[in-house]
């Protein structure tokens, strides 16, 4: 079943067209990748789901039921985190999750605000003012905020914000552990593509408020379209070589360095064909990565 | 020559008559008068300005011969015409510093009143004159007009019930002058609309009256001097 | 809805800015109580100086009464500003913060949470007018003593017994209310408008200032649109400390001279707070959350 099932969204700011016929589906237990470049619509969206955004058009459907007309048993099964963390520098920690706490139907007991500040790793400054805590901590706390209800579908708009890499890699593993040992939802948007990669399940890319691609994290990144950088001694007498070749149609248009696309399997070949054509190779790196991918989708590779 | 001593003898005569029979009157009065030495009397007091608003309050009035005076309102504020409490009959006629003048008859509520000025004789005096209104039959008086030198004119009026004996009236009415009261809005911090003319008129209306019913005396049981 | 309420309590509570107006308000009147507990006398001679050309006035004029009124006097034109102080950041401080799409995203719709957040405000304003109440009233008549009220109007004066006072000082103090509350929604209107705290305190301010110069000055064509400002009617608790006479010109004990304005002004004040709590609502329904 789709926990979030999106068709034909679509929002307007007077003459700008934030987010652009946008549809697609989470299905329960996926981590998604939700992925832009900064003003690609991915925030809009994410507050639409959230209704802080009224649509312009289109419709939204949340654990199978409309957001219009369901919102407030919707957002009881929902926690967010929204761009940066927001907090009231004058409360504590325990103070905001005491507070949240009591913005819930189910009864959330003292014990499990504690396992929650436990959980996000505050619970030994939990008396202490937020207005003390550095960025990462007040990210952890907004985490904390979102996870403190047990919230069947999690959404994460840049989570790592402010993290340094322990605190990455364990937002990482929470994310993770909420998909495979809890059986959550969660929606994660990120400009941390290596992250993404590493933790989604599925992808949607968004560019100028329109899907770009949409799929399994597997699938989008094609064996059979690999990209290969090449360096050598002599880049431009390497350049006439291939493109007196075979592979003068893989070759790919850059203003700096050698690229080509190909298949994965065939690397070995191409290694091959450069070591008899006397190229001083320096090195041959394939980018089969998500950032790759991306960037390629966007054109600005 | 002759006609003329006559005239001038029968003139003196008359006026001699007329002095003698002010000071009768005068004297009646003031025999009555002293047959109280001191009072405490009980009464509601009625204050009619017309820039201000009081309700009725009861007061207690104390008086020790020869004229102490002080009326005390029982409990809260109490407003009285500026010197003018103390220009009662007493004042006038204890010290016997004045030459009375018969001035006529005067009919006055039903009654026949002789109206009997006083000139004083003393400078010291606060009062220039003072007109009496009294009834020869009882020895009362039932009216007052005193100017004095500081304080603007006054007119008493009094009316007699079962203490009339004593020369102790049942009510008595202060008439005075009023001025002008203004205060800056600034001050108030009262803004907005002004009072129509209608009602400011009324406001600036110069005569004012407070007014004591009695409804008890005690006479002459003694009174501290600390009182006033 | 009670929850909500609960937390918007709670964060008024622990935030320190609330307690400037408490502050604020306590050094005022103790000031001036000082100041005519010193000086109150020559103070007391200046107004009744047209007075006393005429009477004699026996008694204690500057009782703890007429402290408390003209302490009521200069203190409510200048407690809306405190009060606009919190309300007016009451939404637009959550947006600059960026707690509002926190509680925006909870289950409790806007709806609820606007009216929670005036709720609050208001609860806030009355316990402002209730310390003010107390500081201006009870300690006034603890340090001067009490007895009739003397109050000198610009044009006439008026002596209120003593035992016909208190009432009429609850009654103004629940009138004062309306009047800061109006305040409060006013406040709480701007603040559904932007999404930082200054540009609402500062607008909220303006406006008051701004209607009560037209309430204030007497030119015929404002007077067309006086009626309907609630700067005009926000001071008219000074209704209950003025009685009616009767023929003879006795003040009638108990009377307010006109009770219909008085219901008059707390009907217009209800009518703004409503609209402005319901323009609130309206806006924050439609607004999208950008901050």
């Amino acid at each position: 079943m789709s926990v979030i099932k999106v068709q034909a969204l679509s929002k307007n700011f007077g003459a700008i067209k934030a987010v652009d016929q946008l549809s697609f589906e989470v299905a329960a237990g996926q981590v998604y990748g939700f992925l832009g470049q900064n003003g690609s619509g991915k925030s809009t969206t994410i507050r639409m789901l959230l209704s802080l955004i009224h649509p312009s058009e289109g419709h939204i459907e949340i654990f199978g039921q409309s957001l219009n007309d369901h919102r407030s048993a919707i957002l009881e099964q929902v926690g967010a985190v929204i761009e940066r963390p927001d907090s009231y520098p004058y409360l504590t920690a325990q103070e905001h999750l005491s507070l949240f706490a009591k913005l819930r139907k189910q009864k959330i007991t003292a014990a499990k605000i504690e396992s929650t500040l436990s959980q996000v790793g505050l619970l030994a400054r939990a008396n202490d003012k937020v207005q003390t805590y550095s960025l990462g901590m007040k990210q952890r706390l907004g985490i904390g905020i979102a996870l403190l209800h047990d919230p069947k579908l999690i959404i994460l708009d840049e989570p790592t914000n402010g993290l340094d890499p322990q605190g990455i890699a364990d937002i990482r593993q929470l994310i993770q552990s909420l998909s495979k040992d809890e059986g959550k939802t969660v929606l994660v948007s990120s400009h941390l593509l290596s992250e993404i990669e590493q933790i989604a399940s599925h992808i949607l890319i968004i560019h100028q408020g329109k899907k770009m691609a949409e799929g399994p994290t597997s699938s989008l990144l094609d064996p059979n379209k690999t990209i290969v950088q090449i360096k050598t001694l002599d880049d431009l007498g390497a350049k006439q070589k291939l493109m007196g070749s075979f592979y003068r149609a893989h070759l790919l248009e850059r203003s700096e360095g050698l690229y080509l696309r190909i298949p994965k399997l065939e690397i070995p070949a191409l290694n091959a064909f450069l070591v008899a054509s006397n190229i001083d190779l320096v090195s041959l790196e394939a980018k089969n990565s998500l950032e790759d991918y991306f960037l390629q989708l966007t054109s600005t590779y | 020559m002759k006609k003329l001593s006559v005239f001038i003898v029968g003139i003196l005569l008359i006026q001699g008559s007329i002095f003698a029979q002010s000071n009768a009157l005068i004297e009646s009065v003031t025999k009555k008068l002293n047959l109280v030495n001191d009072y405490v009397a009980t009464g509601v007091m009625k204050t009619d300005v017309a820039f201000i608003k009081a309700s009725l309050g009861k007061v207690k009035v104390y008086f020790k011969k020869p004229n102490m005076l002080k009326v005390k309102k029982e409990g809260g504020i109490s407003l009285l015409p500026k010197g003018g409490v103390s220009v009662t009959i007493n004042s006038l006629l204890n010290n016997k510093q004045y030459m009375a003048i018969e001035s006529g008859i005067q009919v006055y509520k039903g009654k026949s009143l002789q109206v009997i000025k006083l000139i004083p004789t003393d400078e010291k005096l606060d009062w220039v004159i003072a007109t009496l209104w009294i009834d020869p039959l009882d020895a009362l008086v039932y009216k007052t007009f005193t100017t004095t030198k500081e304080n603007g004119t006054y007119e008493i009026t009094m009316e007699y019930g079962q203490y009339a004996n004593y020369g102790l009236p049942s009510k008595l009415i202060f008439g005075f002058n009023t001025k002008d009261y203004k205060l800056p809005n600034g001050i108030t911090l009262e803004f907005g609309d002004e009072d129509p003319a209608s009602k400011q008129k009324v406001l600036k209306q110069k005569k004012g009256t407070i007014e004591i019913t009695y409804t008890n005396y005690v006479i002459n049981q003694g009174v501290s001097s600390s009182m006033f | 809805m009670w929850p909500i309420i609960q937390i918007e309590l709670f964060k008024i509570y622990k935030r320190p800015r609330t307690y400037i107006a408490f502050g604020a308000i306590a050094a005022l009147i103790l000031v001036i109580q000082m100041g005519l507990k010193i000086d109150g006398e020559a103070y007391a001679g200046f107004l009744m100086k047209d007075i006393n050309d005429t009477l004699t006035v026996d008694g204690k004029v500057l009782n703890g009464y007429l402290i408390c009124y003209i302490l009521l006097q200069l203190l409510l034109v200048h407690v809306p500003l405190l009060v606009a102080l919190i309300a007016a950041d009451m939404l637009s401080g959550e947006a600059n913060l960026g707690t509002l799409r926190l509680l925006f995203t909870t289950p409790y719709s806007r709806t609820q949470w606007v009216l929670a957040k005036f709720v609050a405000a208001s609860l806030y304003t009355i316990l402002l007018l209730v310390w003010l109440a107390f500081l201006a009233l009870f300690l006034s008549m603890w340090i001067f003593g009490t007895d009739d009220l003397f109050l000198m109007k610009s044009n006439y004066v008026v002596l209120i017994q003593e035992q016909d006072v208190f009432w009429r000082y609850i009654g103004a103090f629940i009138f004062a209310s309306f009047s800061l509350l109006t305040v409060a929604a006013l406040g709480f209107l701007m603040s559904s408008l932007a999404n930082n705290s200054i540009g609402p305190i500062v607008a909220t301010i303006s406006a008051i200032v701004f209607f009560t110069i037209l309430s204030t000055l007497n030119i015929p064509l404002f007077n067309v649109v006086k009626p309907y400002l609630f700067t005009t009617h926000m001071n008219n608790w000074k209704e209950f400390f003025d009685i009616q006479v009767d023929e003879s010109n006795n003040a009638i004990t108990g009377s307010v001279l006109n009770m219909a304005k008085i219901k008059n002004s707390i009907m217009i004040l209800t009518v703004h707070i409503g609209l402005f709590v319901g323009a609130s609502i309206w806006i924050m329904k439609k607004k999208d959350i950008l901050s």
